[in-house]
């Protein structure tokens, strides 16, 4: 028998090869996961938007046929623009509200009751918020329309007029998704070392010089994670959109992921659909990319 | 009265479908277990008929021993997505109430049997049905893809307290003419019945369109490209008709001048004040609100809508036909459901003995004494008439047009999905008068391009 090796070096190996063993192991259900419910759809989504198919008769292949008639589709570019307008109202909208709620909740009270008053319009789901403000905003019924009859103004068809459907919409999603975000941002604020806030105190600068001479610099990486992940989220609209208007007046809130939905639920063309689908990955790939460039948001000020 | 009706009915439904989720639980295993008896699965959408056909179906089983009947329901909506996942999924019904909106794309795709192949609906006499609604469901080569069950036409509902207010009578409505250019005593009736916020009718001096506290005609939206209760009953009347045959159109005609001239005039109506804008009806229309709380005076709809309007309250419900066109009559919308067989099904001969019975005598007699759908044989018919004029309500005015033949077909071609999906919108902006009615027949080519 030859002498055995060092302990050391024994123990070294043995533990190196158990730890891949077990990454392995411990990898595997999530590997299959994100294989099996993600790459293998996204895959199978793409192959199929060079398909004509309508889920019951086998699909045919028909190479950029799909991508050509998108290219010719005014209901597509509308749908592009309506969701574009869409995310900007939203996330405008939802990120500046959502910042200041953060900075009062961080520079005025730490009440916990408050922070869960702030999150409860994301505990409803999106289908109830829309239905809610579906009845609150009716033209006819609506106690909204009421209040501005009451104070003298026009009614207004906030889900029934060409020009207010979109705006409607994005509003009610920032009341639903505002104090989420805020939340995010909050983490966000609390790790800038109070010292900092100390010092400008001490050399006498105002809140609102506070604000944008501090907070803002060294909230930016976290601002920009947020803006990522909340853009990405805006351009899925649909629920909100779906209950409470489908797409109408005509085609004014037809966005990308209803007439998607349209296409392949209602019409049963899935190449289509999936043609449609792959166009708005791209979209969000290239925006996302652009925003985290712009955003820096890999580094940070902090060092 | 009614009340108490209606809740029994819920009862029994609450019931039906308690014992439908119990035997869902048994079913297939006990049936494939056992072997003695075959499970025939139906599908249907009208939650307000299931009692009526799970009568049908204990009968049935009484009479053939050997066969189990099991009876599912889902909603409008949902009913087309779980039949297409179903199909897709092969684990669809046996059976199920079919639409002449969907079969055509059904049939194109093989997914429905020819009930012409099977033994105990082969020889079924289709004269035996109302007139022409087992033609609709003859596919283009001669195979018969549903058995009828019921059918449906649209009329005019209103309240007669509000009409002899005004100083009209029920003669007066059932009399009415109209066309597109003037619109006739119709359009007059309507501007009568319409009083703005101030107590001034639409046909007296100062009256303000922009203020109106009760409309002429309740909006039924734009009702797409089928307009089955909003404008198929006026385009209708001028003699137009949706395409070049009365089933498997391959030309659609939305270009001719007489349908836009109907289009026009009806959403006309909008300016005049004597109809409400898109903007307060919306996606969702909800004529039959409109007329229970007093917002409208005449709402023009489906026959299928009988019950409901006859329980709105404090309403004393009166029914009249269509005003007539300038083809000299009322004209409707004349739409047929049917019952069709899975192609899928494993027990095609066992489906097909449930069919025929659903198409028998016994068992739309059951269907018409439920008083909720006007059945498809001319005894089922009766009964449905009978039960209907028991709650006092007169529903000879849906089947007149009928026996009178003044009806239009629902359009049935192929390609239906995309027709609608794209004309929908246009005609909402129609509605909205945004969309000059003439642009139509340029949609009408891309329409016609999309059936070749």
């Amino acid at each position: 028998m030859a002498a055995p090796p060092a302990p050391t070096v024994r123990g070294g190996r043995v533990g190196r090869r158990d730890d891949t063993r077990l990454a392995l192991l411990f990898i595997l259900p999530a590997g299959i996961g994100l294989v099996a419910f993600y790459f293998w759809p996204l895959l199978r989504g793409i192959w199929l938007s060079f398909t004509s198919w309508d889920l019951l008769s086998p699909a045919q292949f028909v190479g950029l046929d799909n991508y050509r008639a998108m290219a010719a589709d005014p209901v597509f570019w509308n749908a592009v623009r309506v969701t574009l307008l869409y995310v900007v109202i939203n996330i405008a909208l939802q990120t500046a509200v959502a910042l200041v709620i953060a900075v009062l909740m961080q520079r005025l009270s730490r009440s916990t009751l408050l922070r869960s008053l702030v999150l409860a319009p994301y505990l409803v789901s999106n289908v109830v918020a829309a239905l809610v403000f579906l009845w609150i905003l009716d033209f006819q019924l609506g106690i909204g329309n009421q209040v501005l009859e009451w104070i003298g103004l026009e009614r207004i068809g906030f889900f029934t007029s060409e020009a207010w459907a979109i705006p409607t919409i994005a509003v009610v999603n920032v009341w639903r998704h505002m104090g989420y975000t805020a939340l995010l941002i909050f983490a966000g604020l609390q790790a800038i070392p109070a010292t900092t806030y100390e010092a400008a105190r001490v050399d006498g600068a105002s809140e609102v010089r506070t604000f944008f001479g501090i907070t803002l610099p060294l909230l930016r990486p976290i601002l920009g994670l947020v803006l990522i992940i909340s853009v990405i989220g805006s351009f899925q609209v649909f629920d909100t959109v779906a209950v409470t208007t489908n797409g109408g007046p005509v085609d004014a809130s037809r966005v990308l992921q209803l007439y998607i939905y349209d296409k392949a639920f209602g019409q049963f063309d899935f190449g289509y659909a999936s043609a449609l689908s792959v166009a708005m990955l791209l979209i969000l790939v290239v925006v996302t990319f652009f925003q985290y460039r712009m955003t820096r948001a890999g580094q940070t000020d902090l060092n | 009265m009614h009340h108490a009706r209606r809740t029994t009915a819920s009862l029994a439904a609450a019931l039906a479908a308690g014992t439908l989720a119990l035997a869902g639980c048994a079913g297939p295993g006990t049936a494939a277990a056992a072997g003695d008896s075959v499970v025939v699965d139906y599908w249907l959408w009208d939650s307000n008929q299931l009692p009526a056909y799970q009568r049908c179906a204990d009968e049935f089983e009484k009479q053939n021993p050997d066969l189990q009947v099991r009876i599912s329901q889902y909603g409008w909506n949902d009913y087309w997505r779980k039949l297409t996942a179903g199909f897709v999924a092969g684990a669809g019904p046996d059976v199920f109430t079919d639409h002449l909106t969907q079969y055509p794309g059904f049939a194109e795709r093989g997914l429905l049997r020819d009930l012409n192949t099977l033994e105990a609906t082969a020889d079924v006499d289709y004269g035996g049905f109302q007139e022409g609604l087992a033609d609709l469901w003859v596919g283009q080569e001669g195979s018969q893809y549903g058995m009828p069950k019921d059918f449906d036409t649209v009329a005019l509902f209103y309240d007669t307290t509000m009409i002899s207010e005004a100083g009209m009578s029920p003669e007066d409505i059932a009399g009415l003419d109209w066309n597109p250019e003037d619109g006739g005593s119709f359009e007059k009736a309507l501007a009568h019945l319409t009083v703005d916020e101030n107590g001034v009718r639409g046909d007296e001096e100062g009256f303000d369109p922009k203020n109106v506290a009760v409309y002429g005609l309740a909006s039924n939206g734009s009702g797409g490209m089928s307009g089955q209760t909003t404008w198929s009953w006026l385009a209708g009347a001028t003699g137009w008709t949706f395409t070049d045959a009365d089933v498997w159109g391959t030309e659609y005609h939305f270009d001719d001048p007489r349908v836009q001239a109907s289009l026009k005039w009806l959403f006309g109506l909008v300016e005049k004040g004597y109809m409400a804008p898109y903007e307060e009806v919306g996606t969702e229309p909800n004529p039959q609100q409109a007329l229970g709380s007093g917002r409208a005076a005449i709402s023009a709809n489906g026959s299928w809508m009988l019950g409901t309007y006859a329980n709105l309250e404090g309403v004393d419900l009166g029914i009249a036909p269509p005003p007539s066109g300038p083809v000299g009559h009322p004209v409707s919308m004349y739409n047929g459901l049917a019952d069709s067989i899975s192609a899928q099904s494993p027990d095609p001969e066992e489906a097909a003995r449930w069919v025929a019975f659903l198409g028998s005598d016994d068992c739309q007699r059951i269907v018409g004494e439920a008083g909720v759908v006007l059945p498809a044989r001319p005894a089922g018919t009766e009964a449905a008439i009978e039960a209907f004029g028991e709650r006092g309500l007169d529903a000879s005015v849906f089947t007149d047009l009928v026996e009178k033949k003044q009806t239009v077909f629902f359009p049935v071609t192929e390609e239906f999905g995309a027709i609608d999906a794209l004309m929908t919108p246009m005609m909402d902006e129609i509605y909205i008068g945004d969309r000059d009615v003439a642009t139509l027949t340029e949609v009408n080519d891309q329409v016609n391009g999309l059936l070749k």
